[in-house]
This record gives C-alpha cells, structure tokens and sequence, in this order.
C-alpha cells in the first residue's frame, strides 16, 4: 500500500508535470488567467489522466510488449514500435466517449469541462503521464495511482497559477515583460519552490 | 516570388517565433536545453517533423475531409515521429535515453499541429515544406540560444567542450548551479520574450 501512496506523492508534489518536467505547459500558461477556468482545466486533466494512463497500461501490457500477444498464437511478436501512434489514438478515443457520456449524462459538469476536453487531445502532459507509464514499467494498479497523482499536480499547479496571476493584474512590471513573460516568472518561482519539496 | 519563398523560411526565426511571440511548444524547449548536444538533437528532430508533416499534408490536403482533419493530421505526425524514434534508438542509443520521452511528445508540440492546421491545410506543398522548415528553425533558434546559456554558465562547456575551467577542475571558474536546475529555463525564456517585444513593441501584451 505504501508504495501507491509513494507514487502518489511523488507525483503529485515532486515530479509535478508541469513544474518539473514542463508538461502541458501551452495549456498551463494559455488558461490560467482566471482561477475558475484553471479549476475547469484542472480538473478535465485529472479525469482524463485517472482513465487514459490505465487504460493505455492495459494496452501495453496486452497486446504490445513483446509475449504479450501470446493468446493469439503469437508469442514473438513485438509491436512497441506503435507505442506512440496507439497512445494518442486511445486518448483521442476517450476523450471523444467521455466528452459525448458527459454530454448525455452530466450536463452541469460538461458546461465546466467540456470546452477544455478536445483541448486536451494534444496536450503533452496527457500523453507525457502514459509515455512515463511505460517507461518506469508500472502495473496496472501503480498507473492508476500515477494517473490519480499527476493529474492531480497539474490541478494543484494551474490553480495556484491561476491565483497568482489574478493578483498581477494589480501590478505594474516592464511593458514588454507584460503578460507572457511574468508568467513565465511566476511559474518558474513556482517550480523553484516545488523542488523545495524534493528534499535538495 | 523568389521573395516570398525566402521570407518563408526566414520570417519565423525573429518576427513570428513560434516559441517567443506565439507561446507554442514550449515544453520540450524548457526540458531538453541543459545541454547543448540534446538541444541540437531534438531542434534537428523538430526540423525534420514539422518540414516532412506539412508537406505531406499539404499534398493530400484536397483529399482529407473536413471533420476528420485533426485525426489525419495526428497520423501523419505520429508516424514521423515514430520514425524519428526508431532511428535515434537504433544509431544513437545514449542520445535517446537522455532525451528520454521527450521525442515522442513531439506529436503533441503545438508547433507542428499548429503549422499543419494554420498554413500547411491552405497552401502548395513547397511552400509548406519550406514554412515547415523555417518554423524548426525559429524553434531551433531559441533552444540553441537557451542552452547556450544554461551550458557555458552551468557547467562552463558547450557541446561537452570546456571552455571556462572549472574549480573542480583546478580552473577559476564557479559555476552557476541555478542554470543547470530546470527551472532557469523559464528565467531565461522570460528574459528572452522581454527582449523580443522589447525590440518590437507591437507584440507587447495590452491590459
């Protein structure tokens, strides 16, 4: 059990995706000038994080490591070379299902998410959470906490972005540093105060 | 029209960089530039995708129906990148392991979706190869410049080369631990944008 709650934290706090590793960063700046989008964005990649990093393991382990096709009669078979093209395919899939159930199901929480999902089809930090997946060879119960963890980074990262830059508008920096470039300040502040909790 | 093709390649490395004024791919271009071996390699990487996906889909862009483009576009894009991939494992394993999933987030860097949705879907084929082509090169540009920086003042060589000895090694110089740390890259590219819209003001954000 300890070592779910490891990958949790770890990911959450440590190894946040967009802190450290610079993952989803186009949507991490573009969309959070508002706290109440941020918490929107947010919380659409914690969804499709929980769903898309175990389903992509179950992928992998499946039917593209090598062996893994052996119920098919083929036990030599090594398909990992199209790691890349199924994982975005199988994102773009759940995100069309989860956008057209939320629709039908949910109305309320579609208004809140819906308009970031498409989005989020090429967002680097949602296919950066299976490509991590796969390479530190997670079961499948270890990528449903890392699913759980890294898109909860993400939220915790773009909310208190979000925050942070509602509080710029009240300050007056450099023209050309406006906007853009005090985010990137921000953020990297941000990234600095997170590697506190590295322990360095 | 001479000019027109030569304003392609060249328009998108100052006056419309794709990292500087229009926010795209920024993600690998932070994490890849502590060195600046593998800035090299992965502005090559980009190079070649977003010059081979944009004329591939500028070619078949009469024959790809409308609802379905994005997914057309990511299956172009995502066999380049495999491609790539698979070669840089093949010849340059050490290279690979240290750009580790960095080539494959390739396909979701928002400069080549962006230049296969925004130019190569209305534009002949050349032209969108050599758009392509300028856009890798703007990329380029910023990480070369960034690694730079992060490298000489970091670790005090450039491309693995000394060129300020260090202490540590029986030379004078300190070097900055700061810039080897992730999180300089955002500084620097801060201080980058500055400069730019500095330079040109009409990109400066409004209240």
């Amino acid at each position: 059990m300890t070592q779910y709650l490891d990958i949790i934290i770890r990911s959450l706090f440590i190894e946040n995706l967009p802190l450290s590793f610079f993952l989803g960063m186009c949507t991490f700046l573009a969309i959070s000038k508002k706290v109440k989008s941020a918490v929107g964005l947010g919380a659409a990649v914690l969804v499709l994080m929980v769903i898309t990093v175990p389903v992509n393991n179950l992928i992998l382990t499946r039917l593209l490591e090598p062996g893994a096709l052996a119920w098919a009669g083929q036990p030599d078979m090594d398909l990992t070379f199209l790691g890349l093209l199924t994982y975005i395919g199988v994102i773009a899939a759940i995100v069309q299902v989860l956008e057209m159930t939320l629709d039908r199901f949910m109305p309320a929480l579609y208004g809140t998410l819906g308009i970031f999902l498409p989005l989020l089809t090429v967002n680097c930090a949602i296919l950066g959470g299976s490509l991590f997946m796969v390479e530190r060879k997670y079961s499948f119960a270890e990528s449903i906490a890392y699913g759980l963890g890294a898109g909860g980074g993400f939220f915790l990262a773009v909310v208190l972005l979000a925050g942070i830059r509602e509080k710029l508008e009240y300050a007056d920096p450099p023209a050309g540093l406006r906007g853009l470039g005090m985010t990137f300040i921000c953020a990297g502040l941000m990234a600095l105060a997170f590697m506190g909790l590295g322990g360095f | 029209m001479k000019d027109r093709k030569r304003d392609l390649l060249l328009r998108s490395i100052i006056e419309r960089n794709p990292i500087a004024l229009l926010v795209l791919g920024i993600c690998s271009a932070l994490a890849v530039t502590s060195q600046m071996q593998t800035a090299f390699v992965m502005s090559v990487c980009v190079t070649l995708v977003v010059a081979c996906s944009s004329c591939i889909i500028s070619l078949v862009r009469a024959q790809i129906p409308n609802s379905v483009r994005i997914g057309v576009q990511i299956t172009v894009i995502a066999t380049l990148v495999i491609l790539v991939d698979q070669v840089l494992k093949a010849f340059y394993f050490d290279l690979a392991k240290q750009l580790s999933i960095y080539i494959g987030l390739i396909i979701t860097n928002c400069i080549v979706m962006g230049r296969a949705e925004g130019f190569a879907m209305s534009n002949p084929p050349l032209n969108s190869f050599l758009d392509g082509i300028g856009n890798g090169l703007g990329y380029g540009f910023v990480l070369m410049s960034v690694s730079f920086i992060r490298e000489l003042f970091g670790s005090g060589t450039l491309f693995g080369w000394e060129v300020l000895p260090l202490t540590t090694n029986g030379g004078w110089y300190v070097r900055n631990g700061l810039l080897l740390l992730p999180v300089s890259a955002f500084f620097i590219i801060a201080l980058i944008i500055w400069l730019l819209r500095t330079i040109d003001p009409v990109q400066q954000e409004k209240d």
